[in-house]
């Protein structure tokens, strides 16, 4: 009998290290350690262009995560993506004229949007506009510039090679 | 010999459908089945834990040393977890699996066999295929996909040895990466579902070659290595092909 016993202890404490294991696996390791249980809100900002960046993909101020990417969407008139960016409700100081931009991490890591904090007294709130936006940088295209208008570049100011196109 | 190797996987594939049957009376030896996962399960835990970690190890450095060519081994993480998660974890697991748990179902069938204790247990109308193969085939399935769990969670522990503790890399950076480029359904459930495959395989090649082998020592002997053969080519072959589909 205490043989017995002995086998159903061990393997209950298999079954539950074999399960420890899987939930360690599923919850610290993947994408769903990014997820933030607290609430938030949204704000949108458009690109002319918005690379390979994708949903969930890290809304970061100053390096630090606040929120993720919670929606992208092509504006059907204008023709530019829409990008819903859901921030964690505890960083609600960011102020109203923050400019968005579509960064790389790493030369080959995955691409977040990146909050500059402005200036401006009031802050952003549940639905407002991010105004200043840079979309990502396409290395096809600054590559096809300084390959074939090496020379026909140069005049140019150096910001027109880095396809800014701050809106008004 | 292509005519002997058809029929010899007809007949396994016929007596997983008598397992299959089987499954049902096989529940009233719940007894039996928890014995099993502990001797398939728990007893392989040792070897599995001690493997884990050195192919983890060895992972986080190979991979360092090829990422740092590149200037990438802020991927070290990611490339580690999906490595391990989606290949090396079910299929290492059921390499050891077949050697370390495969071998000792045949060898303990197949000397059932031989000394003719099966032939008893029908006297006694008791079914083995309820009682004997059926609470082991139940038992792999079961026991699988957590050994391999625990093979990935030493291989991640191993690879942050390595990198972050010996090379020097980042810790925030390894973890970082690797949550933002792993999937829970894509990625690790992927994995626990091959590896519930391999399980079911390994175990039915075990059982089959046990239950069916001549009833002679030198039977016997033959059936176990050809459970480690077949289970490692089934393995490997079914991995391929479950790649293919759950890509």
């Amino acid at each position: 009998m205490a043989q017995r016993h002995s086998f159903q202890v061990g393997t209950g404490l298999f079954i539950l290290l074999g399960f420890a294991a899987l939930a360690y696996l599923a919850t610290q390791t993947t994408s769903l350690a990014n997820y933030r249980q607290g609430p938030s809100y949204d704000i949108v900002a458009r690109f002319t262009n918005i690379g390979q960046l994708k949903l969930r993909a890290p809304v970061k101020v100053a390096g630090v995560r606040v929120g993720s990417v919670a929606g992208i969407a092509l504006e059907p008139d204008k023709l530019d993506a829409r990008v819903t960016l859901s921030i964690d409700d505890r960083y609600d100081k960011i102020p109203d004229d923050s400019s968005a931009s579509i960064f790389t991490s790493g030369l080959l890591g995955d691409q977040y949007v990146a909050l500059q904090p402005g200036g401006s007294p009031t802050n952003f709130k549940g639905g407002d506009e991010v105004v200043l936006t840079q979309s990502s940088m396409q290395l096809e295209e600054l590559i096809g510039k300084y390959l074939v208008g090496g020379d026909a570049a140069k005049p140019k100011s150096p910001d027109a090679a880095a396809s800014g196109d701050k809106k008004e | 010999m292509l005519a002997k190797g058809l029929a010899q996987i007809g007949a396994c594939g016929l007596f997983l459908v008598q397992i299959l049957r089987a499954l049902p009376r096989s529940l009233r030896y719940l007894r039996e089945t928890v014995r099993q996962v502990f001797f398939v399960g728990a007893m392989s835990l040792t070897i599995i834990m001690i493997c884990g970690l050195f192919v983890g190890m060895v992972l986080g450095l190979q991979l360092y040393h090829t990422l740092s060519i590149f200037g990438g081994t802020a991927a070290l993480g990611t490339v580690v977890a999906l490595s391990l998660y989606r290949e090396l974890g079910p299929v290492v697991t059921a390499l050891l699996f077949a050697g370390r748990a495969g071998t000792s179902i045949t060898a303990e069938i197949g000397l059932m066999r031989a000394t003719d204790q099966l032939d008893a247990m029908e006297m006694m109308a008791v079914d083995p295929l309820a009682y004997v193969v059926a609470p082991r085939f139940l038992a792999g399935v079961i026991a699988m996909p957590l050994l391999a769990c625990v093979f990935n969670a030493l291989g991640i522990f191993g690879a942050h040895l390595v990198g972050v503790n010996w090379l020097g890399l980042d810790s925030g950076t390894f973890w970082s990466n690797m949550t933002s480029g792993v999937d829970v359904w894509t990625d690790v459930m992927n994995g626990v579902w091959k590896s519930a495959v391999f399980g079911a395989v390994c175990t039915l090649i075990a059982t089959f070659q046990g239950y069916t082998t001549p009833p002679t020592s030198e039977g016997v002997a033959y059936a176990t290595t050809r459970t480690v053969v077949f289970s490692s080519i089934a393995t490997l072959a079914i991995d391929f092909v479950m790649t293919a589909f759950l890509m």
